[in-house]
């Protein structure tokens, strides 16, 4: 990306992935205090912000539009530039990014929200499946990935011990411990599956000249790509990912994968252990030290929460290089692979 | 960024919505309807040579459209599974059973559908199935209403007269979706509906010094917080109105009826509501009216508690009391 304006990452915030809030379904309790913060911390105000995009779904919320009430905690007077994703808010914040690379904008903020104990999130997840062949059969979405994960486990590309040993990177229980206990959807167990939280965040890109302002150490984007699979699962090796290999192979290009910190979007154990393999990371890369989203599963913006964390690796000193996955849709269908690195 | 805990309690109430989605499935997939609806299984050939079912209306290898559907057959071998416990609404079986993807004989890809089994020990990859049908079929995936175990297939019931196809041999398919979804008041609208079912019109004053009827979290116009309760009057002023002529679908009122938009003396952005007692070609702009309620035992947590606004009789509000607030 050679040619590419040098753009940045200069701000993350985001809410408590906790399991219930008494907030509304279109996210502004958890929005305008992630906002509040990243103006006090970058010194702007709303109206700095020359873009802003969000990502989140209808169907969580069960009424339609709904992104357009989350305005609310934005304000909109003046009028402000806009846009939205039905998908993880890591594609919003792809939008951004390329509103900043054509020079239309210099500052953009994308957001992304989501209440999953309004609902029934594994039956309202069914919803994202082929609506003629699958979805009428209601297919929840741990038993989705408990079909993934046998096939893994038959082909031999991972162990159920594999899958525990994810889980007890933060789980504080032992591998043996977790795997004395039932299964859910056979073979995952209670800890192979991230508990869906309600959760908002938000992030901030700038292009170089106000990153510079902003940050001391910008969190500079070295690569970007998202792929896709093909929805028909029925027809993928659901061991592996064509797609977040495609997304990963171009986001590095030649660049070492030995990266500092790399944050994994995967809502089950195995999903990690797929991402992990496609990207090829290096043996020194720290995997997922925020913990990933096993603490809390926040629907439409736990990808973007991932970039978040992998940036404020490099802001805050603590990484020099980084790598951010995120996916969206039923089995890792949709893959997004960013890179970042720092000057310091 | 924790969020504050509402001072006032939150009024949150159940809300399903149920949609029957109509879908036309085009040349390729109504040929998989309509097969399903004999008791068949079809699929497509592509450049490669592989089998793909349910059959893919573009070659998975050139993207050319589908031309070749074969016909493959109701048994197959387990690819993967895993147990269903606890099954919800709407899956195939209401009693525990495996989901499985099957690889049916002739098919070189995977079919997601339901296995009956008695427990998850019966089950296993490479386990053989086949289609059980249902006796009244409509094109749906759920014509199969599972598989079961062995590898016996199982002629389906003859299909009923009724034709699914239109004369091109097109199909459409209803698919039922509904889902429910707990939905919370913000704690400013819940000041708002407890006012209406204690028969008192509450908005919310934000910092920059607006009141907003209903009252909002925050500024919609610069996000700026609601800080404080205001109790409105039930009178107020038309600021601009509509005459509806035209029967519609649903409408409960017979036209014609006036809709006007009124702002409660103190208010900064007036609402939707309907005016009443005063012959539709009269309302005018300006208009000065006053909440008619109905009977206080029908009061609830809705602005239906008020009937309708009439005039007032008093004389019209000067233009420029609400020109800022049209």
């Amino acid at each position: 990306m050679t040619d590419f304006p040098r753009i940045a990452v200069v701000g993350f915030a985001h809410s408590p992935n906790v399991p219930s809030t008494h907030g509304t379904t279109n996210g502004v309790e958890m929005l305008i205090p992630c906002f509040n913060r990243l103006y006090d911390d970058l010194r702007i105000s709303r109206t700095d912000i020359d873009f802003w995009c969000s990502g989140s779904s209808d169907y969580l919320a069960g009424r339609a539009f709904s992104f357009i009430s989350a305005i609310d905690a934005v304000g909109a007077v003046p009028p402000i530039n806009e846009s939205h994703v039905e998908m993880d808010a890591a594609w919003a914040l792809y939008e951004a990014w390329v509103k900043i690379a054509t020079g239309e904008v210099d500052l953009a903020l994308a957001y992304g929200f989501g209440k999953s104990s309004a609902g029934d999130m594994d039956r309202t997840l069914a919803l994202q499946t082929d609506p003629y062949t699958v979805a009428p059969l209601w297919p929840d979405a741990p038993s989705l990935a408990g079909l993934q994960a046998r096939a893994g486990i038959d082909s031999g590309a991972w162990t159920e011990t594999d899958m525990a040993q994810v889980a007890a990177r933060t789980d504080g229980p032992t591998v043996d411990d977790l795997l004395s206990t039932d299964y859910v959807r056979e073979p995952l167990r209670a800890h192979d599956i991230a508990p869906y939280a309600d959760a908002a965040a938000a992030v901030v890109l700038a292009g170089e000249e106000r990153a510079r302002e902003l940050v001391e150490n910008p969190a500079w984007v070295t690569g970007w790509d998202h792929r896709i699979d093909t929805p028909n699962f029925g027809a993928r090796d659901l061991t592996r990912s064509p797609s977040t290999k495609l997304a990963g192979d171009t986001a590095f290009g030649d660049r070492s994968r030995d990266v500092d910190v790399a944050e994994i979007h995967a809502p089950y154990t195995h999903q990690e252990l797929i991402v992990r393999r496609e990207l090829g990371l290096g043996s020194n890369t720290r995997i997922n030290p925020s913990g990933g989203v096993m603490g809390g599963n926040a629907l439409f913006s736990a990808g973007l929460q991932r970039i978040g964390y992998a940036a404020h690796a490099i802001l805050g000193g603590d990484a020099r290089t980084a790598v951010a996955h995120a996916t969206s849709g039923p089995l890792l269908q949709q893959n997004m692979v960013l890179t970042l690195e720092g000057e310091n | 960024m924790s969020v504050p805990a509402p001072e006032s309690t939150i009024l949150s109430a159940e809300l399903t919505n149920s949609f029957d989605y109509t879908r036309s499935l085009g040349p390729v997939l109504s040929q998989f309807a309509l097969a399903l609806r004999d008791g068949r299984i079809v699929g497509s050939r592509g450049a490669d040579g592989r089998v793909t079912v349910p059959p893919a209306e573009f070659d998975p290898a050139t993207g050319s459209a589908t031309a070749d559907i074969v016909e493959v057959a109701s048994v197959g071998t387990v690819q993967s599974w895993t147990w269903q416990p606890s099954p919800t609404e709407g899956q195939p079986l209401d009693r525990p059973f495996a989901w499985a993807l099957i690889d049916l004989d002739g098919a070189d890809t995977s079919l997601l559908h339901a296995v009956a089994a008695d427990s998850p020990d019966q089950v296993s990859t490479g386990a053989r199935v086949h289609a059980v049908w249902r006796g009244a079929r409509t094109g749906r995936i759920d014509d199969i209403a599972h598989f079961a175990l062995g590898d016996s297939a199982e002629a389906a019931a003859p299909s009923d007269g009724e034709p699914i196809a239109d004369e091109a041999g097109d199909v459409v398919i209803t698919t039922p979706i509904a889902m429910s979804i707990e939905h919370s008041a913000t704690e400013q609208e819940s000041w708002y509906l407890e006012g209406l079912k204690a028969g008192q019109f509450i908005g919310g004053r934000v910092s920059t010094g607006e009141v907003y009827f209903p009252p909002r979290q925050v500024s919609p116009a610069d996000g700026s917080p609601t800080v404080e309760r205001v109790t409105l009057p039930d009178s107020g002023t038309i600021t601009t109105f509509c005459i509806v002529n035209v029967p519609f679908l649903g409408q409960q009122i017979k036209p014609p009826y006036v809709a006007a938009y009124v702002l409660l003396d103190g208010a900064d952005i007036p609402f939707l509501h309907l005016i009443l007692d005063v012959p539709a070609d009269e309302v005018r702009m300006g208009m000065r009216v006053k909440a008619v309620w109905r009977p206080q035992a029908e009061w609830d947590h809705t602005l239906r508690n008020v009937s309708h606004f009439a005039p007032t009789g008093e004389p019209d509000a000067d233009f420029e009391t609400y020109r800022n607030h049209l």
